[in-house]
Protein backbone atom coordinates (compact mmCIF):
# COMPACT_ATOMS: atom_id res chain seq x y z
CA UNK A 1 0.00 0.00 0.00
CA UNK A 2 1.27 3.44 -0.86
CA UNK A 3 1.07 6.41 1.46
CA UNK A 4 1.39 9.06 -1.22
CA UNK A 5 -1.69 9.49 -3.38
CA UNK A 6 -0.50 10.65 -6.78
CA UNK A 7 -3.88 12.18 -7.63
CA UNK A 8 -3.91 14.35 -4.54
CA UNK A 9 -0.37 15.43 -5.23
CA UNK A 10 -1.38 16.45 -8.75
CA UNK A 11 -4.35 18.46 -7.44
CA UNK A 12 -2.24 20.44 -5.03
CA UNK A 13 0.65 20.93 -7.40
CA UNK A 14 -0.57 24.13 -9.09
CA UNK A 15 -1.21 25.96 -5.81
CA UNK A 16 2.29 25.00 -4.64
CA UNK A 17 3.76 26.38 -7.83
CA UNK A 18 1.77 29.63 -7.55
CA UNK A 19 3.00 30.12 -4.00
CA UNK A 20 6.54 29.55 -5.20
CA UNK A 21 6.17 32.19 -7.92
CA UNK A 22 4.63 34.77 -5.58
CA UNK A 23 7.49 34.41 -3.15
CA UNK A 24 10.04 34.58 -5.94
CA UNK A 25 8.51 37.94 -6.96
CA UNK A 26 8.55 39.19 -3.36
CA UNK A 27 12.21 38.33 -2.94
CA UNK A 28 13.06 40.03 -6.21
CA UNK A 29 11.14 43.16 -5.17
CA UNK A 30 12.99 43.28 -1.86
CA UNK A 31 16.26 43.19 -3.76
CA UNK A 32 15.05 45.84 -6.19
CA UNK A 33 14.15 48.19 -3.34
CA UNK A 34 17.77 48.57 -2.32
CA UNK A 35 18.96 49.01 -5.88
CA UNK A 36 16.28 51.60 -6.70
CA UNK A 37 17.13 53.69 -3.64
CA UNK A 38 20.80 53.59 -4.55
CA UNK A 39 20.08 54.63 -8.14
CA UNK A 40 17.86 57.53 -7.02
CA UNK A 41 20.58 58.66 -4.64
CA UNK A 42 23.29 58.56 -7.25
CA UNK A 43 21.15 60.22 -9.91
CA UNK A 44 20.17 63.04 -7.57
CA UNK A 45 23.71 63.64 -6.42
CA UNK A 46 25.04 63.54 -9.97
CA UNK A 47 22.40 65.94 -11.39
CA UNK A 48 23.03 68.40 -8.57
CA UNK A 49 26.75 68.18 -8.26
CA UNK A 50 28.31 67.07 -11.51
CA UNK A 51 28.13 70.53 -13.09
CA UNK A 52 30.13 71.97 -10.20
CA UNK A 53 33.03 69.58 -10.48
CA UNK A 54 36.02 70.89 -12.38
CA UNK A 55 39.74 71.13 -11.77
CA UNK A 56 39.36 74.38 -9.83
CA UNK A 57 36.83 72.76 -7.49
CA UNK A 58 39.09 69.79 -6.78
CA UNK A 59 42.39 71.63 -6.42
CA UNK A 60 41.04 74.90 -5.03
CA UNK A 61 40.99 76.26 -1.51
CA UNK A 62 37.89 76.63 0.58
CA UNK A 63 36.00 79.89 0.14
CA UNK A 64 32.75 81.44 1.28
CA UNK A 65 32.20 82.40 -2.33
CA UNK A 66 30.48 79.36 -3.85
CA UNK A 67 31.90 79.97 -7.31
CA UNK A 68 35.48 79.96 -6.06
CA UNK A 69 35.23 77.26 -3.38
CA UNK A 70 37.43 74.19 -3.71
CA UNK A 71 37.85 71.05 -1.62
CA UNK A 72 41.55 70.24 -1.89
CA UNK A 73 41.89 70.88 1.84
CA UNK A 74 39.16 68.34 2.63
CA UNK A 75 40.62 65.77 0.22
CA UNK A 76 44.06 66.11 1.79
CA UNK A 77 42.48 65.98 5.24
CA UNK A 78 40.72 62.73 4.41
CA UNK A 79 43.92 61.24 2.96
CA UNK A 80 45.99 62.26 6.00
CA UNK A 81 43.31 60.82 8.25
CA UNK A 82 43.46 57.51 6.39
CA UNK A 83 47.24 57.59 6.65
CA UNK A 84 46.75 57.40 10.42
CA UNK A 85 43.71 55.12 10.53
CA UNK A 86 44.93 52.37 8.17
CA UNK A 87 48.26 51.51 9.85
CA UNK A 88 46.95 51.99 13.39
CA UNK A 89 43.90 49.77 12.94
CA UNK A 90 45.75 47.11 10.96
CA UNK A 91 48.59 46.81 13.46
CA UNK A 92 46.42 46.98 16.59
CA UNK A 93 43.58 44.95 15.10
CA UNK A 94 45.68 42.13 13.67
CA UNK A 95 47.89 41.95 16.76
CA UNK A 96 44.81 41.72 18.98
CA UNK A 97 43.30 39.03 16.76
CA UNK A 98 46.53 37.04 16.77
CA UNK A 99 46.74 37.23 20.54
CA UNK A 100 43.12 36.28 21.13
CA UNK A 101 43.09 33.44 18.61
CA UNK A 102 46.54 31.95 19.04
CA UNK A 103 48.15 32.99 22.30
CA UNK A 104 45.51 33.86 24.87
CA UNK A 105 44.60 31.00 27.19
CA UNK A 106 41.06 29.94 26.37
CA UNK A 107 38.96 30.73 29.40
CA UNK A 108 36.78 33.24 31.16
CA UNK A 109 39.05 36.22 30.59
CA UNK A 110 39.25 35.55 26.87
CA UNK A 111 35.45 35.20 26.71
CA UNK A 112 35.01 38.52 28.52
CA UNK A 113 37.40 40.31 26.16
CA UNK A 114 35.65 38.74 23.20
CA UNK A 115 32.22 39.90 24.36
CA UNK A 116 33.53 43.39 24.98
CA UNK A 117 34.99 43.67 21.51
CA UNK A 118 31.63 42.69 20.07
CA UNK A 119 29.96 45.30 22.30
CA UNK A 120 32.44 48.00 21.31
CA UNK A 121 31.44 47.49 17.68
CA UNK A 122 27.94 48.59 18.66
CA UNK A 123 28.85 51.75 20.59
CA UNK A 124 27.49 54.86 18.80
CA UNK A 125 30.19 56.75 16.97
CA UNK A 126 29.49 60.02 18.82
CA UNK A 127 30.56 58.32 22.05
CA UNK A 128 33.91 57.59 20.46
CA UNK A 129 34.06 61.27 19.59
CA UNK A 130 33.73 62.15 23.29
CA UNK A 131 36.43 59.62 24.12
CA UNK A 132 38.71 61.16 21.49
CA UNK A 133 38.01 64.63 22.81
CA UNK A 134 38.82 63.64 26.38
CA UNK A 135 41.86 61.48 25.73
CA UNK A 136 43.57 62.65 22.56
CA UNK A 137 42.55 66.30 22.21
CA UNK A 138 42.63 67.31 25.88
CA UNK A 139 44.49 64.81 28.08
CA UNK A 140 47.27 64.14 25.58
CA UNK A 141 47.06 67.72 24.33
CA UNK A 142 47.21 66.89 20.64
CA UNK A 143 44.53 69.50 19.89
CA UNK A 144 42.04 68.97 17.08
CA UNK A 145 44.68 67.75 14.62
CA UNK A 146 44.84 64.85 12.17
CA UNK A 147 46.50 62.56 14.72
CA UNK A 148 43.72 63.03 17.28
CA UNK A 149 41.00 62.50 14.68
CA UNK A 150 42.80 59.50 13.19
CA UNK A 151 43.27 57.80 16.56
CA UNK A 152 39.62 58.43 17.44
CA UNK A 153 38.43 56.88 14.19
CA UNK A 154 40.91 54.02 14.64
CA UNK A 155 39.27 53.13 17.94
CA UNK A 156 35.90 53.32 16.25
CA UNK A 157 36.72 50.83 13.50
CA UNK A 158 39.11 48.64 15.48
CA UNK A 159 36.42 46.10 16.47
CA UNK A 160 35.57 45.57 12.80
CA UNK A 161 39.18 44.75 11.97
CA UNK A 162 39.66 42.57 15.05
CA UNK A 163 36.57 40.48 14.42
CA UNK A 164 37.34 40.08 10.70
CA UNK A 165 40.97 39.16 11.39
CA UNK A 166 39.92 36.68 14.07
CA UNK A 167 37.54 34.99 11.68
CA UNK A 168 40.20 34.89 8.97
CA UNK A 169 42.74 33.38 11.37
CA UNK A 170 40.23 30.85 12.63
CA UNK A 171 39.48 29.81 9.06
CA UNK A 172 43.09 28.80 8.42
CA UNK A 173 43.03 25.00 8.55
CA UNK A 174 44.38 23.69 11.83
CA UNK A 175 46.34 20.96 10.04
CA UNK A 176 48.58 23.61 8.46
CA UNK A 177 49.71 25.08 11.76
CA UNK A 178 50.04 21.56 13.20
CA UNK A 179 52.45 20.70 10.40
CA UNK A 180 54.49 23.77 11.25
CA UNK A 181 54.49 23.11 15.01
CA UNK A 182 55.36 19.48 14.26
CA UNK A 183 58.64 20.60 12.74
CA UNK A 184 59.66 22.55 15.82
CA UNK A 185 58.50 25.98 14.65
CA UNK A 186 57.66 28.47 17.37
CA UNK A 187 54.25 30.05 17.53
CA UNK A 188 55.50 33.26 15.98
CA UNK A 189 57.24 31.44 13.12
CA UNK A 190 54.01 29.57 12.46
CA UNK A 191 51.96 32.77 12.60
CA UNK A 192 54.31 34.65 10.30
CA UNK A 193 54.91 31.94 7.71
CA UNK A 194 51.71 29.94 7.67
CA UNK A 195 48.76 31.58 9.44
CA UNK A 196 49.06 35.21 8.37
CA UNK A 197 49.67 34.58 4.65
CA UNK A 198 46.64 32.29 4.57
CA UNK A 199 44.50 34.72 6.56
CA UNK A 200 45.55 37.84 4.67
CA UNK A 201 42.65 37.97 2.18
CA UNK A 202 40.15 37.79 5.04
CA UNK A 203 42.04 40.40 7.05
CA UNK A 204 42.07 42.76 4.06
CA UNK A 205 38.34 42.30 3.59
CA UNK A 206 37.91 43.51 7.16
CA UNK A 207 40.26 46.38 6.49
CA UNK A 208 38.19 47.44 3.49
CA UNK A 209 35.03 47.47 5.60
CA UNK A 210 36.76 49.45 8.33
CA UNK A 211 38.18 51.94 5.86
CA UNK A 212 34.79 52.53 4.25
CA UNK A 213 33.30 53.16 7.66
CA UNK A 214 36.05 55.53 8.78
CA UNK A 215 36.16 57.57 5.61
CA UNK A 216 32.49 58.53 5.88
CA UNK A 217 32.34 59.25 9.62
CA UNK A 218 31.29 62.73 10.68
CA UNK A 219 29.87 62.61 14.19
CA UNK A 220 33.03 61.82 16.18
CA UNK A 221 34.93 64.48 14.27
CA UNK A 222 32.35 67.17 15.04
CA UNK A 223 32.76 66.32 18.72
CA UNK A 224 36.53 66.65 18.73
CA UNK A 225 36.08 70.08 17.18
CA UNK A 226 37.06 70.02 13.54
CA UNK A 227 36.86 73.60 12.29
CA UNK A 228 33.96 74.53 10.07
CA UNK A 229 35.97 76.81 7.86
CA UNK A 230 39.59 76.10 7.29
CA UNK A 231 41.64 77.68 4.54
CA UNK A 232 45.22 76.23 4.84
CA UNK A 233 45.94 72.70 3.61
CA UNK A 234 47.06 70.11 6.20
CA UNK A 235 50.67 69.09 5.60
CA UNK A 236 51.12 66.44 8.26
CA UNK A 237 49.50 64.59 11.10
CA UNK A 238 49.97 67.50 13.53
CA UNK A 239 48.03 69.99 11.40
CA UNK A 240 44.46 71.09 11.78
CA UNK A 241 42.25 69.58 9.14
CA UNK A 242 38.81 69.03 7.82
CA UNK A 243 37.50 66.04 5.89
CA UNK A 244 35.03 65.64 3.06
CA UNK A 245 32.08 64.38 5.15
CA UNK A 246 32.51 67.43 7.43
CA UNK A 247 32.58 69.71 4.40
CA UNK A 248 29.39 68.10 3.13
CA UNK A 249 27.78 68.54 6.52
CA UNK A 250 28.61 72.23 6.88
CA UNK A 251 27.70 73.10 3.32
CA UNK A 252 24.39 71.30 3.71
CA UNK A 253 23.38 73.12 6.89
CA UNK A 254 24.56 76.43 5.44
CA UNK A 255 22.60 75.93 2.22
CA UNK A 256 19.73 77.83 3.85
CA UNK A 257 21.99 80.90 3.64
CA UNK A 258 23.60 80.35 0.27
CA UNK A 259 21.66 78.10 -2.08
CA UNK A 260 24.71 77.09 -4.13
CA UNK A 261 26.25 75.39 -1.09
CA UNK A 262 23.83 72.48 -1.65
CA UNK A 263 25.37 71.90 -5.07
CA UNK A 264 28.85 72.09 -3.61
CA UNK A 265 27.82 69.45 -1.06
CA UNK A 266 26.57 67.21 -3.86
CA UNK A 267 29.79 67.72 -5.81
CA UNK A 268 31.81 66.81 -2.71
CA UNK A 269 29.73 63.66 -2.25
CA UNK A 270 30.68 62.60 -5.78
CA UNK A 271 34.37 63.12 -5.04
CA UNK A 272 34.06 61.27 -1.72
CA UNK A 273 32.32 58.30 -3.33
CA UNK A 274 34.93 58.24 -6.07
CA UNK A 275 37.75 58.26 -3.53
CA UNK A 276 36.11 55.51 -1.52
CA UNK A 277 35.73 53.51 -4.69
CA UNK A 278 39.41 53.95 -5.59
CA UNK A 279 40.67 53.03 -2.10
CA UNK A 280 38.41 49.97 -2.02
CA UNK A 281 39.58 48.92 -5.47
CA UNK A 282 43.19 49.06 -4.34
CA UNK A 283 42.37 46.89 -1.33
CA UNK A 284 40.41 44.43 -3.48
CA UNK A 285 43.30 44.19 -5.95
CA UNK A 286 45.76 43.49 -3.14
CA UNK A 287 43.39 40.91 -1.70
CA UNK A 288 42.90 39.12 -4.99
CA UNK A 289 46.61 39.09 -5.64
CA UNK A 290 47.18 37.18 -2.41
CA UNK A 291 44.15 35.00 -2.86
CA UNK A 292 45.40 33.73 -6.19
CA UNK A 293 48.56 32.47 -4.62
CA UNK A 294 46.71 29.89 -2.56
CA UNK B 1 71.62 9.51 26.31
CA UNK B 2 72.83 6.12 27.49
CA UNK B 3 69.67 4.34 28.35
CA UNK B 4 70.74 1.15 26.64
CA UNK B 5 70.67 -1.05 29.69
CA UNK B 6 68.18 0.80 31.77
CA UNK B 7 64.91 -0.10 30.17
CA UNK B 8 63.90 -3.32 28.57
CA UNK B 9 60.34 -4.41 28.05
CA UNK B 10 59.41 -6.12 31.27
CA UNK B 11 56.70 -8.35 29.87
CA UNK B 12 58.32 -9.67 26.72
CA UNK B 13 61.02 -12.10 27.80
CA UNK B 14 61.27 -13.69 24.34
CA UNK B 15 61.91 -10.38 22.70
CA UNK B 16 64.63 -9.43 25.10
CA UNK B 17 67.37 -11.59 23.73
CA UNK B 18 66.62 -10.57 20.16
CA UNK B 19 66.77 -6.91 21.00
CA UNK B 20 69.45 -6.84 23.61
CA UNK B 21 71.65 -4.71 21.38
CA UNK B 22 68.83 -2.31 20.51
CA UNK B 23 68.74 1.10 22.05
CA UNK B 24 65.56 2.44 23.59
CA UNK B 25 64.52 5.74 22.03
CA UNK B 26 61.33 6.40 23.91
CA UNK B 27 60.52 5.03 27.29
CA UNK B 28 57.04 5.59 28.66
CA UNK B 29 56.42 4.98 32.36
CA UNK B 30 52.99 4.98 34.01
CA UNK B 31 51.62 7.56 31.61
CA UNK B 32 48.13 8.81 32.34
CA UNK B 33 46.41 11.45 30.29
CA UNK B 34 43.13 13.30 30.69
CA UNK B 35 41.19 15.53 28.33
CA UNK B 36 39.26 17.50 30.93
CA UNK B 37 37.48 14.71 32.82
CA UNK B 38 38.00 12.05 30.17
CA UNK B 39 40.70 9.58 31.12
CA UNK B 40 42.16 8.94 27.66
CA UNK B 41 45.39 7.07 28.49
CA UNK B 42 45.70 4.76 31.48
CA UNK B 43 48.99 3.59 32.97
CA UNK B 44 50.86 3.26 29.69
CA UNK B 45 54.24 1.53 29.87
CA UNK B 46 55.93 1.19 26.53
CA UNK B 47 59.47 1.16 25.12
CA UNK B 48 60.19 2.20 21.58
CA UNK B 49 63.37 0.81 20.05
CA UNK B 50 65.79 2.48 17.71
CA UNK B 51 65.54 1.85 13.96
CA UNK B 52 62.46 -0.26 14.19
CA UNK B 53 58.91 0.22 13.06
CA UNK B 54 56.58 0.17 16.02
CA UNK B 55 52.91 -0.09 15.10
CA UNK B 56 50.13 1.01 17.37
CA UNK B 57 46.81 -0.62 16.63
CA UNK B 58 43.40 -0.56 18.23
CA UNK B 59 39.80 0.45 17.59
CA UNK B 60 38.72 4.09 17.18
CA UNK B 61 38.90 6.10 20.36
CA UNK B 62 41.34 3.71 22.05
CA UNK B 63 43.92 6.44 22.59
CA UNK B 64 46.45 5.45 19.94
CA UNK B 65 46.49 8.87 18.25
CA UNK B 66 46.58 10.58 21.63
CA UNK B 67 49.59 8.49 22.60
CA UNK B 68 51.60 9.26 19.47
CA UNK B 69 50.77 12.96 19.83
CA UNK B 70 52.06 12.83 23.40
CA UNK B 71 55.43 11.67 22.09
CA UNK B 72 56.00 15.10 20.48
CA UNK B 73 53.65 16.92 22.87
CA UNK B 74 51.34 17.94 20.04
CA UNK B 75 48.59 16.81 22.37
CA UNK B 76 49.11 20.06 24.25
CA UNK B 77 47.31 21.91 21.47
CA UNK B 78 44.19 20.73 23.32
CA UNK B 79 44.12 23.20 26.22
CA UNK B 80 42.40 20.95 28.75
CA UNK B 81 44.99 18.20 28.55
CA UNK B 82 46.66 16.91 31.73
CA UNK B 83 49.27 14.17 32.18
CA UNK B 84 51.00 12.20 34.91
CA UNK B 85 53.88 9.78 34.58
CA UNK B 86 56.99 10.18 32.48
CA UNK B 87 58.17 9.79 28.92
CA UNK B 88 61.89 9.88 28.32
CA UNK B 89 63.30 10.50 24.89
CA UNK B 90 66.96 9.47 24.74
CA UNK B 91 67.07 9.89 28.49
CA UNK B 92 65.45 13.33 28.58
CA UNK B 93 62.20 13.73 30.40
CA UNK B 94 60.03 15.37 27.74
CA UNK B 95 56.79 15.88 29.67
CA UNK B 96 58.70 18.18 31.99
CA UNK B 97 57.29 21.65 31.33
CA UNK B 98 60.83 23.03 31.29
CA UNK B 99 61.69 20.81 28.34
CA UNK B 100 61.28 22.89 25.20
CA UNK B 101 58.83 21.39 22.74
CA UNK B 102 60.62 23.11 19.87
CA UNK B 103 63.76 21.10 20.69
CA UNK B 104 61.81 17.89 20.86
CA UNK B 105 59.98 18.44 17.59
CA UNK B 106 63.21 19.21 15.78
CA UNK B 107 64.36 15.69 16.55
CA UNK B 108 61.00 14.00 16.22
CA UNK B 109 59.19 14.55 12.95
CA UNK B 110 55.52 13.90 12.38
CA UNK B 111 53.45 12.78 9.42
CA UNK B 112 49.73 13.35 9.76
CA UNK B 113 46.59 11.47 8.87
CA UNK B 114 45.59 13.75 6.01
CA UNK B 115 48.36 14.95 3.71
CA UNK B 116 48.87 18.55 4.86
CA UNK B 117 51.36 20.29 2.60
CA UNK B 118 51.57 24.07 2.97
CA UNK B 119 49.98 26.15 0.21
CA UNK B 120 53.48 26.85 -1.07
CA UNK B 121 55.74 25.44 -3.76
CA UNK B 122 57.11 21.91 -3.47
CA UNK B 123 60.54 23.37 -2.81
CA UNK B 124 59.32 25.75 -0.09
CA UNK B 125 57.43 22.95 1.62
CA UNK B 126 60.59 20.91 2.07
CA UNK B 127 62.78 23.92 2.81
CA UNK B 128 60.37 25.17 5.49
CA UNK B 129 61.83 23.11 8.34
CA UNK B 130 65.49 23.95 7.67
CA UNK B 131 64.55 27.62 7.20
CA UNK B 132 62.81 27.93 10.56
CA UNK B 133 65.87 26.38 12.12
CA UNK B 134 67.97 29.15 10.66
CA UNK B 135 69.45 27.77 7.46
CA UNK B 136 69.57 30.58 4.90
CA UNK B 137 72.28 29.37 2.50
CA UNK B 138 70.60 28.65 -0.82
CA UNK B 139 73.05 25.92 -1.79
CA UNK B 140 72.61 24.04 1.46
CA UNK B 141 68.84 24.38 1.19
CA UNK B 142 68.96 23.02 -2.37
CA UNK B 143 70.90 20.02 -1.14
CA UNK B 144 68.56 19.36 1.77
CA UNK B 145 65.54 19.60 -0.52
CA UNK B 146 66.96 17.12 -3.01
CA UNK B 147 68.16 14.71 -0.34
CA UNK B 148 64.83 14.79 1.47
CA UNK B 149 62.77 14.35 -1.68
CA UNK B 150 64.98 11.44 -2.70
CA UNK B 151 64.64 10.01 0.78
CA UNK B 152 60.88 10.08 0.43
CA UNK B 153 61.19 8.55 -3.08
CA UNK B 154 59.37 11.38 -4.77
CA UNK B 155 62.34 13.21 -6.30
CA UNK B 156 61.97 11.75 -9.80
CA UNK B 157 58.33 12.77 -9.95
CA UNK B 158 58.83 16.39 -8.87
CA UNK B 159 62.40 17.38 -9.78
CA UNK B 160 61.22 19.36 -12.82
CA UNK B 161 58.41 21.17 -11.00
CA UNK B 162 59.91 22.17 -7.67
CA UNK B 163 58.53 25.70 -8.03
CA UNK B 164 54.96 24.52 -8.59
CA UNK B 165 52.35 24.61 -5.86
CA UNK B 166 52.24 21.43 -3.79
CA UNK B 167 48.45 21.34 -4.12
CA UNK B 168 48.89 20.22 -7.73
CA UNK B 169 50.22 16.84 -6.54
CA UNK B 170 48.05 13.75 -6.06
CA UNK B 171 47.09 12.71 -2.53
CA UNK B 172 49.75 9.99 -2.41
CA UNK B 173 52.41 12.35 -3.72
CA UNK B 174 51.36 14.99 -1.19
CA UNK B 175 51.81 12.50 1.63
CA UNK B 176 55.29 11.55 0.37
CA UNK B 177 56.06 15.27 0.12
CA UNK B 178 55.01 15.60 3.77
CA UNK B 179 57.38 12.75 4.61
CA UNK B 180 60.14 14.57 2.70
CA UNK B 181 59.30 17.76 4.59
CA UNK B 182 59.65 15.79 7.80
CA UNK B 183 62.99 14.26 6.72
CA UNK B 184 64.30 17.75 5.97
CA UNK B 185 64.57 18.57 9.68
CA UNK B 186 66.83 15.50 9.97
CA UNK B 187 64.94 13.87 12.81
CA UNK B 188 65.82 10.66 14.67
CA UNK B 189 62.23 9.55 15.05
CA UNK B 190 59.28 9.80 12.68
CA UNK B 191 55.79 9.67 14.14
CA UNK B 192 53.12 8.65 11.65
CA UNK B 193 49.49 9.09 12.59
CA UNK B 194 47.49 6.86 10.22
CA UNK B 195 49.49 8.16 7.26
CA UNK B 196 47.68 6.08 4.65
CA UNK B 197 44.09 6.31 5.82
CA UNK B 198 43.26 9.00 3.26
CA UNK B 199 45.09 7.27 0.38
CA UNK B 200 44.19 4.74 -2.30
CA UNK B 201 45.68 1.20 -2.15
CA UNK B 202 48.44 1.94 -4.65
CA UNK B 203 49.65 5.07 -2.83
CA UNK B 204 49.35 3.16 0.43
CA UNK B 205 51.67 0.46 -0.88
CA UNK B 206 54.25 3.07 -1.91
CA UNK B 207 54.18 4.62 1.56
CA UNK B 208 54.56 1.17 3.13
CA UNK B 209 57.59 0.43 0.94
CA UNK B 210 58.98 3.80 1.90
CA UNK B 211 58.55 3.07 5.60
CA UNK B 212 60.58 -0.11 5.11
CA UNK B 213 63.33 1.97 3.49
CA UNK B 214 63.24 4.65 6.16
CA UNK B 215 63.61 2.34 9.14
CA UNK B 216 67.23 1.80 8.15
CA UNK B 217 67.92 5.35 9.32
CA UNK B 218 64.99 6.34 11.51
CA UNK B 219 62.94 4.99 14.35
CA UNK B 220 59.34 4.94 13.20
CA UNK B 221 56.17 4.83 15.22
CA UNK B 222 53.07 4.35 13.14
CA UNK B 223 49.47 4.47 14.25
CA UNK B 224 47.22 2.45 12.01
CA UNK B 225 43.72 1.04 12.08
CA UNK B 226 44.70 -1.30 9.29
CA UNK B 227 45.87 -4.53 10.93
CA UNK B 228 47.28 -5.98 7.73
CA UNK B 229 49.41 -2.88 7.44
CA UNK B 230 50.76 -3.32 10.95
CA UNK B 231 51.49 -6.98 10.20
CA UNK B 232 53.21 -6.11 6.92
CA UNK B 233 55.48 -3.30 7.97
CA UNK B 234 56.12 -3.30 11.71
CA UNK B 235 58.66 -5.03 13.91
CA UNK B 236 56.68 -4.56 17.07
CA UNK B 237 53.05 -3.92 17.70
CA UNK B 238 51.22 -2.40 20.64
CA UNK B 239 47.53 -3.12 20.95
CA UNK B 240 45.58 -0.31 22.62
CA UNK B 241 42.05 -0.68 23.98
CA UNK B 242 40.10 1.93 25.95
CA UNK B 243 43.24 3.89 26.72
CA UNK B 244 45.25 0.93 27.95
CA UNK B 245 48.04 -1.10 26.39
CA UNK B 246 46.62 -4.60 26.30
CA UNK B 247 49.63 -6.20 24.68
CA UNK B 248 53.00 -5.13 23.34
CA UNK B 249 55.26 -7.61 21.61
CA UNK B 250 57.03 -8.48 18.42
CA UNK B 251 54.57 -8.15 15.59
CA UNK B 252 54.86 -11.85 14.68
CA UNK B 253 53.85 -12.88 18.16
CA UNK B 254 50.94 -10.44 18.30
CA UNK B 255 49.49 -11.75 15.08
CA UNK B 256 50.23 -15.46 15.48
CA UNK B 257 50.01 -16.17 19.19
CA UNK B 258 48.54 -13.20 21.06
CA UNK B 259 48.74 -13.58 24.81
CA UNK B 260 45.52 -11.75 25.58
CA UNK B 261 42.14 -12.92 24.35
CA UNK B 262 41.09 -9.30 23.62
CA UNK B 263 44.02 -8.95 21.22
CA UNK B 264 42.98 -12.15 19.53
CA UNK B 265 39.38 -10.96 19.25
CA UNK B 266 40.50 -7.69 17.71
CA UNK B 267 42.96 -9.05 15.17
CA UNK B 268 40.55 -11.76 14.11
CA UNK B 269 37.99 -9.05 13.39
CA UNK B 270 35.53 -9.86 16.16
CA UNK B 271 35.30 -6.16 17.10
CA UNK B 272 36.72 -2.79 16.13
Amino acid sequence: MKYIDQEQVQNKMSSRLIKNNILKTLFALATMFGIVVLVILIVRVLTQGLAWIDMDFITGKLSTNADRAGIMGAILGTLWLMAVVIPVTLVLGVATAIYLELYAPKGKLQAIIQTNIANLAGVPSIVYGLLGLTVFVRAMEFGNVVLAGGLTLSLLVLPIVIVAAQEAIRAVPQHLSEASFGMGATKWQTVKNIVLPAALPGILTGAILALSRAIGETAPLTVIGIPALLIPFPEGIFDSFTVMPMQIYYWTIDSVLVEEYAYLAAATIIVLLLMLFILNSIAVIIRNKFQRRY
Amino acid sequence: MSLKTESKPSFTPIAQETFLDKKVVYDTKDLNLWYGDTHALKDINLSIYEKEVTAIIGPSGCGKSTYIKTLNRMVELVPTVRTTGTITYNGMSILDKKFRVEDLRTRVGMVFQKPNPFPKSIYDNVAYGPKIHGIRNKKILDEIVEKSLRGASIWDEVKDRLKENAYGLSGGQQQRLCIARCLAIEPDVILMDEPTSALDPKSTLRIEELVQELKKDYSIIIVTHNMQQAARISDRTAFFLNGEVIEFDQTDNIFTKPADSRTEDYISGRFG
